[in-house]
């Protein structure tokens, strides 16, 4: 049996009366893709902050890498390899591009704290900043402040500072958000490319892409989880198609 | 080079030249000015590196300032009287070198900061201006209802403090004293801000969910500015007393905290000589309008009003532009 990178198990999480995640249980298994789709209102957002550390769950636990991670917040799921990119792009806006790259591999140094020496030119981080930003199409954009690139280029950046933890998996909550066919379409044949280094757990609202590239399909409804299953197994689920996909007809 | 650092090196030009003439011209109280302009533009540069890199508006920081005068008060009045500060469990006594005060009072200062920044960087906005306001306040309140040092009329200390191999009693030897602090100051903030730290601690100050998800924690980033930015205060605060050769619990006040802040927005946050062009601005306002009228802070309220609205930047950001990102 191959053991998975990151496994939620039967996580709970009311806000006051309203339950938003219900004995949700998910897997993502080395190499793959795993898309979470679901209406508007659906948890999902509320279930990636659950796993990415910014909230903690009532009940149930996340296992990253074989430890329970459940207690541990977003700083902590970070250092033991998680790597999450954000709906609205968060990123050091008045910094670089190169800058934004260098604060990723930083992090991953584990030595924030050195305050001697310039960061730029410390080359083993610059090197690992270089690498991620010429992967995701961004060298030659190193040196433009962040604020004035475009929103698909802050949505590259965010990929390649994720790129720089060398992680253990990605979290992505809707990586295609905002962006236009085209851009949309690059971002799927570069996701396909990174799922190699580490699989993807990914909310995603862009069916297209969800459907060119996830191995498997959550589906989840009023925060409980309706199906999981391959592509063409949610297609043909009848309760997904209700719940969300609709029919053709 | 570029166009502030050009100023950065003018300014500081100026302000050498300055205390050098009015000692060719015997004018010691020009130079008594500028020196204390410069140490008021230390205090100002401590605040920066907390205000500027890290985003934190602490209305506090005269806590270091007063424990920055009150460690060099204490230290001096005991050498002065030869009895010891304490004789349990260990006999400590009092000093008049300026080094040991000025170690005394960094070391004290970074630990109350280390504990009031644990506590009062747990909150944000508002509440930390709150939180380090009521810290500051404490301090003040504790120094007033401190009989043994002077309470609400201060301690006065009768002979300048001792530096090796200088007369600290000529006015232009204590401002080269306190011109060499400045550049260490000085090269110490800039060294911050191009470091690694400096680079994290920035990014903090923009988006503290990037920080977090890179494995950094934002609150170790700030509580390690803070205890920095409280150390170089306090070292302003032992230089300020020593100048005066007094200290009181107005070194502790809100005020004082205020006053700090205004060399920093004065001048240019995050600009590395924003708040050496505050202070000095401030001192000369001081000199020049308080000869004038004792209502000189309306025209300070002016100036500032101006620069808060129209030159973001401050006085620097006016002169030298808009401070670009580069790498």
């Amino acid at each position: 049996m191959i053991e998975p990178v990151l496994s939620v198990q039967q996580i709970n999480k009311h806000f006051g009366v309203l339950q938003v995640s219900k004995d949700v249980s998910l897997d993502l298994l080395p190499g793959e893709i795993h898309a979470l789709i679901g209406p508007n209102g659906a948890g999902k957002s509320t279930l990636i902050q659950q796993i990415a550390g910014g909230l903690k769950p009532d009940s149930g636990r996340v296992i990253l890498g074989g430890h329970d991670v459940t207690q541990l917040d977003t700083v902590a799921r970070s250092r033991r390899g998680l790597a999450r990119t954000f709906q609205v792009s968060a990123l050091a806006m008045e910094d670089t591009v190169l800058q934004n790259a260098l604060l990723g591999a930083l992090g991953a140094s584990g030595n924030p704290f050195r305050i001697w020496g310039s960061a730029v030119r410390k080359s083993g981080l610059r090197t690992i900043a270089e690498q991620a930003l010429d992967r995701v199409g961004l060298a030659d954009q190193a040196h433009t402040v962040t604020a004035e690139l475009s929103h698909g280029q802050r949505r590259q950046l965010e990929i390649a500072v994720a790129l720089t933890l060398s992680p253990k998996a990605f979290v992505m909550d809707e990586p295609m958000a905002g962006l236009g066919t085209q851009g949309s379409r690059t971002l799927t044949g570069f996701l396909d490319t990174l799922r190699e280094q580490a699989p993807i757990l990914m909310v995603e609202h862009d069916m297209e892409a969800v459907f060119a590239l996830a191995d498997r399909i959550s589906v989840l409804v009023y925060g409980q989880l309706l199906a999981t299953g391959t592509v063409a197994q949610i297609r043909d689920n009848e309760a997904v198609q209700q719940a969300y996909l609709g029919t053709d007809t | 080079m570029n166009r502030e650092a050009l100023l950065n090196i003018l300014l500081l030009c100026v302000l050498l030249a300055v205390p050098v003439w009015a000692h060719t011209a015997e004018e010691p109280f020009i130079i008594t000015l500028v020196t204390r302009a410069l140490i008021l533009s230390i205090a100002g540069v401590g605040l920066n590196m907390a205000l500027g890199q890290g985003g934190l508006v602490s209305l506090g920081h005269a806590m270091f300032f007063g424990l920055g005068g009150y460690s060099m008060g204490i230290l001096a009045s005991h050498a002065q009287t030869y009895t010891p500060l304490f004789e349990w469990p260990i006999l400590l006594e009092g000093s008049n070198s300026m080094p040991v005060i000025w170690i005394t009072a960094i070391v004290v200062s970074g630990f109350a900061a280390l504990i009031t920044g644990a506590l009062s960087l747990r909150t944000s906005g508002v509440y930390f201006i709150m939180i380090t306001l009521a810290f500051g306040q404490m301090f003040y309140y504790f120094a007033v209802s401190w009989p043994a040092y002077g309470g609400d009329d201060g301690l006065s200390i009768y002979v300048r403090n001792e530096f090796p191999g200088l007369n600290t009693l000529d006015p232009i030897q204590f401002f080269a004293i306190v011109f060499v602090l400045l550049i260490i100051v000085l090269a110490l903030a800039a060294a911050v801000a191009r470091s690694p730290f400096g680079l994290a601690l920035n990014a903090a100050r923009q988006s503290q969910a990037r920080v977090e998800a890179v494995g950094i924690s934002p609150f170790r980033l700030r509580l390690f500015v803070y205890v920095l930015s409280g150390m170089v205060t306090a070292l302003a605060g032992a230089l300020f007393a020593d100048l005066n050769r007094f200290v009181s619990p107005s070194m502790f006040s809100w005020q004082t905290s205020g006053e700090i802040m205004v060399f920093v927005i004065l001048g240019g946050v995050a600009r590395l000589c924003g708040p050496v062009v505050g202070a000095t601005v401030f001192i000369a306002l001081e000199h020049f309008l308080g000869g004038l009228s004792d209502y000189w802070h309306i025209y300070l309220g002016i100036l500032l009003l101006v620069i808060v609205l129209f030159a973001r930047g401050g006085l620097v950001g006016l002169v030298a532009g808009k401070q670009q990102a580069h790498d």
